[in-house]
């Protein structure tokens, strides 16, 4: 049995006539692990989960999942993986409970009803009907419909888009749960924090591609440095000057000032700070952060996450 | 996780385990949580059935309508008429006789003289009628012997109304467009909203997803045909000449052939307005030729093969045969024949094509 849950080499999607929405992509998630695909709005990440999910014909490239393939095994992978698709519907006249029912009648093992309500903090709404629930308890439906079958690959697509903080946190305790149990994870999502918080590994996705592949500390501490120093100033700073200085690794523009990744922050501020000073400029504004994700990909592309 | 369920009542294992019973389950519960689809598969085929039945209820006959021209002998000639109480006569001046026979407030003027003279167009049935009438009358007013006198056996029978016509015309239609919409429509609105996608997502298997929809509508009809048949029995004394056997068995198959022409127009369409607008295409022309509200006899010649090879024409006629006839199973093979035809072809079809991500 490979070690690998998730292996795809080289996948294709294009939709005539002319966009190419995976464009060569790799990936390769190992069993247990919880991984991330980062990316911004149109990234491909949801093409790439669909065809993964074997929902969606590659144009080209190969996947393998659990070891089997979707051409071959289609019905034996279906019982072992669990989904959220991005955007559902589930049946708007039948009610929590009836719902759940019905996804567990699918499975031939799997958990029982009540407690994969209980998991994701429906009990309370068993009985209301789904065309009645928030957006945030249907996205929770969702995810116990995924875990009904006692699913070996979880497939979340953007889980938590539009949950409360309380719900996002519920959320990541059952994924947390699933991975002790030492089931895979397969999650897209804008989130950050979460990426960060949740997954062993995350991918960076852009325009269809991988362009970078790692844990979140790797990706942050190789693509960005430790810290990130923004500032705001009237012209008269010079970006080579800033880039001379102690502990600063990159600079860039950001918005009307600049930001400066930094690896040692108590070199690099009082040096900013008196260069600026030498310069007669005044500050009118200087925030520093930990580097987080949204950095690497802001660096990468020089693009945000979320426009 | 409190888990209060050992207390609730629960459905046994069978059921609860069972993707078949809880696919046919859902979609019950999805129907009957909705009024507006109860309304229009149960409701308004009978308020349909009220309002026509009504409407074309059996009525007296209308009297013969005459006018009589003023001038010498006007008034004899109206006696004359008059002596008959299936006749309304009135002498009118020349002006007001056109244009009652003109607007059709009379179908004959009579102008009087020796002989009368009769004004009447012949292309109007009601004006052949009021001729024959009022030439009688006058004809024996002058002394003309009756030849015999017949013996009159009057018949209005039960089978022979608009509105025995009417009711199995009505159950074909419903079974019509309930095997369209409810499985046309509604399987294109899973594939709208991607439940569709996602219940493929799962190990479900395909085929039962699609028999359930044909379970449901069998459990439809169930109510469906005996709600209508007997509320046309109860209310207008509509007949039910043959076994409700017959009924159901061809009622079943119309609906087998009528959920497979469902099933093809939705196999491939991506939205429910592009279903919405191919039910119509397919319904509306069986609408008008395959005999619900008049008889199909009624098109040309020419046009008779192809609306002999309508699936509601052969439910409709085969409905009407056993209720109104009393035609038994054997009797109806080739309306069963091609039923079963259609059903079997357009599900090879469907599944041939369908669209199942
Ligand atoms: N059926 C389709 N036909 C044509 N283009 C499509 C189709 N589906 C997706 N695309 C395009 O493919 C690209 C990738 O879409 P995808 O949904 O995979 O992005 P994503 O990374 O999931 O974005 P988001 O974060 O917004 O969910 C987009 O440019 C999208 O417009
Ligand atoms: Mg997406």
């Amino acid at each position: 049995m490979s070690d690998l849950a998730i292996r795809c080499r080289g996948l294709v999607k294009r939709y005539p006539p002319d966009v190419t929405a995976v464009d060569g992509l790799d990936l390769e998630v190992r069993r247990g692990e919880c991984f991330g695909l980062l990316g911004p709005n149109g990234a491909g990440k949801t093409t790439t989960v669909e065809i993964l999910e074997g929902l969606l014909a590659p144009t080209g490239g190969e996947v393998e999942i659990l070891g089997a393939r979707w051409d071959r095994d289609a019905a034996d992978l279906r019982a072992r993986i669990g989904i959220t698709l991005q955007e559902t519907h589930l049946p708007e006249r039948l009610t929590v409970e009836e719902i759940v029912r019905l996804f567990r009648s699918f499975y031939p093992r799997g958990r029982g009803e009540d407690e994969v309500i209980g998991l994701v903090s429906l009990g309370e709404k068993r009985r209301a009907r789904y065309d009645r629930l928030s957006g945030g308890q249907k996205q929770r439906l969702a995810v116990a419909c995924a875990l009904v079958g006692e699913p070996e690959l979880l497939f979340l697509d953007e889980p938590t888009t539009g949950l409360d903080p309380q719900s996002r946190r519920q959320l990541w305790d059952v994924v947390d749960d699933l991975r002790r149990q030492g089931r895979t994870v397969l999650l897209t999502t804008h989130y950050m924090d979460e990426a960060e918080r949740l997954c062993d590994r995350v991918a960076i996705v852009d325009r269809g591609r991988v362009i970078a592949l790692g844990t979140p500390r790797e990706l942050i501490h190789r693509v960005v440095g430790q810290e990130v120093v923004e500032f705001e100033a009237p012209d008269g700073v010079l970006e080579a000057e800033l880039r001379a200085l102690p502990g600063v690794e990159a600079v860039r523009r950001a918005g009307a000032g600049w930001a400066l990744t930094v690896d040692r922050l108590h070199l690099a501020i009082p040096a900013l700070l008196a260069r600026l000073e030498a310069r007669g400029v005044a500050l009118s504004a200087l925030s520093t952060h930990r580097a987080t994700l949204e950095d690497v990909f802001v660096s990468l592309t020089g693009r945000r996450l979320r426009d | 996780m409190t888990d209060r369920a050992p207390a609730r009542r629960r459905a046994p294992r069978l059921l609860r385990r069972s993707a078949l019973a809880q696919l046919v389950l859902a979609r019950l519960r999805a129907f009957f949580r909705e009024p507006s689809t109860v309304f229009w598969s149960f409701g308004f085929p009978i308020l349909l059935t009220i309002a026509l039945g009504i409407a074309f209820r059996a009525r007296p006959p209308e009297p013969v309508r005459a006018a009589v021209l003023a001038g010498p002998g006007a008034e004899r000639v109206r006696a004359a008429l008059a002596a008959d109480r299936g006749v309304v006569a009135e002498i009118l001046p020349e002006a007001a006789a056109r244009a009652a026979l003109r607007t059709g407030r009379a179908a004959i003027v009579v102008v009087p003289g020796d002989p009368p003279t009769y004004r009447s167009d012949p292309t109007r049935p009601e004006s052949r009628l009021a001729r024959a009438a009022v030439d009688d009358l006058l004809q024996r007013a002058a002394g003309r012997p009756d030849a015999f006198s017949a013996a009159d056996a009057r018949v209005t029978e039960p089978g022979a109304r608009y509105v025995d016509f009417l009711v199995p015309g009505l159950l074909g239609m419903n079974v019509m467009s309930a095997g369209m919409w409810g499985i046309g429509w509604v399987i294109v609105e899973d594939r709208q909203k991607k439940l569709l996608k996602r219940m493929v997502a799962t190990p479900m298997r395909r085929s039962e997803w699609l028999l359930a929809f044909v379970l449901v509508r069998l459990v439809f009809l169930l109510i469906e045909v005996p709600v209508l048949v007997g509320f046309a029995m109860l209310a207008f004394e509509v007949p039910m000449r043959g076994s409700w056997l017959a009924l159901a068995a061809m009622a079943v198959l119309g609906a087998l052939a009528f959920s497979g022409l469902g099933l093809l127009v939705a196999s491939r369409a991506r939205n429910t307005q592009t279903v919405g607008g191919l039910i119509n295409l397919v319904m509306m022309p069986m609408f008008i030729v395959s005999g619900v509200f008049f008889s199909s006899a009624n098109f040309p010649p020419a046009l008779q093969p192809i609306i002999r090879a309508l699936p509601l024409t052969a439910l409709n006629d085969a409905l009407r045969a056993v209720m109104n006839e009393g035609a038994g199973l054997a009797a109806l093979w080739p309306e069963a024949a091609l039923l079963a035809g259609v059903a079997a072809a357009s599900f090879a079809l469907a599944l041939r094509f369908f669209r199942w991500v």
